[in-house]
Parts: C-alpha cells; sequence; structure tokens
C-alpha cells in the first residue's frame, strides 16, 4: 500500500494537519501568526546549513526552528513592540537562508521544494518522520493542555495555580519547531503558518470549547489535505499550494455560515 | 496565629526603577485585609509578589506551607478566537465535577451561567465567574486584584458584600487591592495605604485621619468615611463577626453617602 506514491502523500498530508491542528488553536488563540512565520522561514536556513554539513534536512530545520523560536521568545519578553521585530525576524531569516542557499555549489539544491512543499515525493522514511513528529506534538500539547491553556487566559491566574507561563512558552515554542521541521516536506516552509492557522480559524464559528475546536480544525485540516491533493493530481497542480488552497475555501465556506447562524 | 503570607524587607524593582521597598507584610487567616495607593505605587506588584510571579529584587516572601490560594485577577481579557463556556473555564486548571462547578457558581452569585461563553456575560457577571473559579480550590486566602474595575459603585459594592459573605461562611482570609475607597474599607479589617512603601497601616479609621493618607487621597473621602465610622460603630458593640445589616439599613447609608 504504502508503494503508491498517492497514498504516502495522503499520509503525509494527515500526518501534518493533524500535528498542526492543536498547535494552530494556539498559535490563533495567542496572536503567534507572525511567531509561525519566523520560525517556519528559519527553517530555511536550516536546510541550508543541513545540506552544507551533510546532516539531515529534518534534523537541521527542527534545530534552526527551535534556536529561532526560543531566540524570539527571549527578546519578544524583553521588548514590548514585538510585532516589528517579528516582522524583521521572518523576514530575515528567509532572505539569509535563501542567500546561504545560494553558497552550496556543490550540492544541488531544490529551493521551490522546501519553499512550497514536495509532498509527492514523500518517502518511507519521511511518513516515519512525519508521523513521528505529529505524535510527538500531540503528546507533549495534551500533556500540557490544561497548564497551556490556563496560561493563554492570563499569565497571572496561571502563577497563582502554581504554573509557570514561561515554561509552558517554551514548550509550546518546541512543539512549533517540530511541526515546521515535520510540515516542510508537505507544504514548505512559506506555507507552514497557513496550515497552522487556516484550520484552526475555520473551526472557530462552530466550537463551544477549547477542546472541540482543537478536534474541528484536526478534521478540516485533514480534508483539505485531501482534497487539495485531489485536486493537486486533476489538474496538475503544485500540491503543497493546493492544500492551502482547500484551507482556504474551507475557511470562506465556514466564516459565510457562521455570519449567517449570527445573523 | 501564624501568617499565611509574609513578606520581609521586600523591595520589587523593574529594570532601575524600584516600585516597591522595605514592605513587611502579613495576612492571617480569616482577615480582611484592603490595601490602598494611588496608580504606580506598586499595589498591583505587590499582588503578582505575592502570587509568585515577581521575584524580590530583596528581601523574601514566605507563604504557609500547602497555602490554597484564590486568585481573582484585575481584568480577564479574552481573545475572541478562544471558544471558552464558564463550566469549561472553571475546570481550568484542575477539572472539578459538575457538582462543585455548579456549587461555586451558586455561591458566587452566578448560578445558571454554565453553558453560557465567557465572552458574552456581563461585566458583574464575569467577575462572579471569576470568583466561583477562585472558590473551587477551597481557599485559605482570597486575593482580588482590582476586581471591581470594571463595575459602577452598586455593582462594586454588591461584589464586596458578596466577598464578605463568603469570608463569613468559609472563613477565608481576603487580600484585596482597590480604588473603591468608601466601598472596600468598610469591609475592611485593616488597610495597608501603600506609595513605593507602606506609607501607613491600621484599622480603616486610623488610616483615614492619617496626614499621609490625606496627602494621597485629598479630603474628598471624608463624607464616605464618617459613612463608614456609623457603619461600623453599631456591630463593632455586638457580635463582631456579623457584617450583615439588614437591607434597608443599607440603603440608607448609601443614600447619606
Amino acid at each position: 500500500m504504502l508503494d503508491d506514491f498517492m497514498v504516502r502523500a495522503a499520509l503525509a498530508g494527515m500526518g501534518a494537519a493533524l500535528a498542526a491542528a492543536p498547535l494552530g488553536c494556539f498559535v490563533v488563540w495567542r496572536r503567534m501568526a507572525y511567531f509561525g512565520d519566523a520560525t517556519a522561514h528559519a527553517a530555511i536556513l536550516g536546510v541550508a546549513l543541513a545540506l552544507a554539513f551533510s546532516i539531515s534536512v529534518f534534523t537541521g530545520a527542527l534545530a534552526v526552528a527551535l534556536l529561532m523560536g526560543l531566540a524570539v521568545t527571549m527578546l519578544s519578553a524583553r521588548d514590548h513592540a514585538a510585532d516589528t521585530l517579528l516582522g524583521v525576524m521572518a523576514h530575515s531569516a528567509l532572505a539569509v537562508g535563501l542567500v546561504a542557499a545560494s553558497f552550496l555549489t556543490n550540492v544541488r539544491i531544490d529551493l521551490m521544494a522546501y519553499l512550497f512543499g514536495d509532498i509527492l515525493a514523500v518517502s518511507r522514511a519521511d511518513l516515519a518522520v512525519i508521523w513521528g513528529g505529529a505524535a510527538l506534538v500531540l503528546c507533549l500539547v495534551g500533556w500540557r493542555w490544561q497548564a497551556m491553556l490556563t496560561a493563554t487566559l492570563n499569565p497571572e491566574l496561571a502563577r497563582a495555580a502554581g504554573i509557570d507561563p514561561r515554561r509552558e512558552q517554551l514548550i509550546l515554542t518546541l512543539a512549533l519547531a517540530v511541526v515546521v521541521a515535520v510540515a516542510i516536506k508537505v507544504v514548505g516552509a512559506l506555507l507552514i503558518t497557513a496550515l497552522l492557522i487556516i484550520p484552526a480559524a475555520s473551526a472557530r464559528p462552530f466550537a463551544r470549547t477549547p477542546e472541540t475546536m482543537a478536534l474541528l480544525a484536526a478534521g478540516i485540516g485533514i480534508a483539505a489535505a485531501l482534497a487539495g491533493l485531489g485536486a493537486s493530481v486533476s489538474f496538475d497542480t503544485p500540491a503543497g499550494p493546493s492544500i492551502v488552497a482547500a484551507a482556504a475555501a474551507g475557511f470562506t465556506l465556514s466564516t459565510a455560515l457562521g455570519a449567517l447562524r449570527r445573523g | 496565629m501564624s501568617a499565611l503570607i509574609e513578606t520581609h524587607d521586600l523591595t520589587l524593582r523593574f529594570g532601575d526603577r524600584t516600585v516597591l521597598r522595605d514592605v513587611d507584610f502579613a495576612i492571617r487567616p480569616g482577615e480582611i485585609v484592603t490595601v490602598v495607593g494611588p496608580n504606580g505605587s506598586g499595589k498591583s506588584s505587590l499582588m503578582r509578589a505575592l502570587i509568585g510571579g515577581l521575584k524580590p529584587a530583596a528581601g523574601r516572601v514566605t507563604r504557609a506551607r500547602g497555602l490554597r490560594v484564590g486568585y481573582v485577577p484585575q481584568k480577564l481579557v479574552l481573545d475572541r478566537t478562544l471558544p471558552m463556556t464558564v463550566r469549561r473555564f472553571l475546570s481550568l486548571p484542575r477539572r472539578v465535577t459538575d457538582e462543585a462547578a455548579r456549587e461555586a457558581l451558586a455561591r458566587a452569585g452566578a448560578a445558571g451561567t454554565g453553558q453560557q461563553q465567557l465572552a458574552t456575560l456581563s461585566g458583574g457577571q464575569f467577575q462572579r465567574v471569576l470568583l466561583a473559579r477562585a472558590l473551587l480550590d477551597r481557599p485559605q486566602l482570597l486575593i482580588l486584584d482590582e476586581a471591581t474595575a470594571g463595575l459602577d459603585q452598586p455593582g462594586a459594592a454588591a461584589f464586596y458584600r458578596l466577598i464578605e459573605d463568603v469570608r463569613h461562611d468559609t472563613g477565608c482570609a481576603v487580600l484585596m487591592v482597590s480604588h473603591d475607597l468608601h466601598v472596600v474599607m468598610s469591609a475592611s479589617d485593616r488597610v495597608i495605604c501603600l506609595n513605593g512603601h507602606v506609607c501607613c497601616e491600621g484599622t480603616p479609621q486610623v488610616v483615614s485621619e492619617a496626614p499621609v493618607y490625606r496627602a494621597l487621597f485629598g479630603e474628598g473621602t471624608r463624607g464616605a468615611l464618617a459613612l463608614y465610622r456609623h457603619h461600623h460603630d453599631h456591630h463593632h458593640h455586638g457580635d463582631a463577626q456579623s457584617h450583615d445589616h439588614p437591607q434597608a439599613e443599607r440603603h440608607a447609608e448609601q443614600a447619606e453617602a
């Protein structure tokens, strides 16, 4: 079954969507979209470094994404003009990554594959990494769910209950770096944030609790991954962008339905 | 009786700025203590240090072992993207049974709101839900940081009566920070006036007559404090535990104010 590249692609898309869903909810609730961008763009630099030093691309992307996440967390805790700072970091990381990749003269690097994903070329080993990463993220988020929700609502409320909001933020940063490293093969560094926030935002109008929002987001993300793949095969469009376009269509539909229900 | 929380020579700094220095503070079981002070006087920083959210630059904070604190934050800004029913909120961070949730809501005067979204509650209801959540752990100490900032005066007065009832029923100590001087002081056993350090401290009557307090808050509160004296004169003779006033009498007092 795994010999079929479409089956592997579908499984890869579902794994990435599953990991992205609960984390994407936190990205939306905590207004961390730019944070997601900075982390994801940094992964390109990680890819370039990994190829230069002949280590695994997953490891390189994970390490640099994690470093970027930690740097941004520390800087934005100190400085309240976080929006500008994050914009600078997000786009600089991308630019520096692309420049670094251009220095790799002795390695052939298909930049488009890392920028927009290459889900149709997912190998069995990639699948193992994607599902392993997804399982790790789901365990982390599941384990810290109550504490992270409390810290998201109000840091002082968390403190009074013996929860350290900074610790929860660090765990969130770690989980985000894993999702970036996992999803880079699926939708590419440029569209990872979309995979995080669009399913979560689409789920919002129909959710009454944080848990239903995360579950709905997972369902919407998986549906978008499958629909995007199908469209990609039928119309010969790039797979990563097709998945995000399918998610965007879902968002439009859910926003319209939400408005109708309220109105 | 030993203190629930104590600070010794506590000094708090943000960067180079000292917001609070040399504070010796203690609250004992069952006490109602109010911290008053102008904006930027370090009231909220003191609260944060007491719950462990702010590290002392000098001095120390000592809590009784296993102390259960119920915390009602100044305000809770709910992001519109976060769906949250009242019932779900009560289970953060510790999951509670439906029965415990119902009891806490009833106790805080917010019965029947369980299935509502937090975002749709009125200001007064929201504060009651925050109080209900704080009561779930059967706190020995209830900390309220400007808990009535968003309420009008009758709303704030009703909320403080509720706090007094809770103290009366559960015996928990209450520590409040407030701007609503006349309302909040009348319910307090002890008042601490803060302005970067402890200016003065004592019974509401002592503090309200202290020159430093007058200097900070002006003479404008005199009428209300006269009301305060009247308020306390009659039940201090009798049962000191009881803060229950007949409803009609309460209205009369408010009319005087």
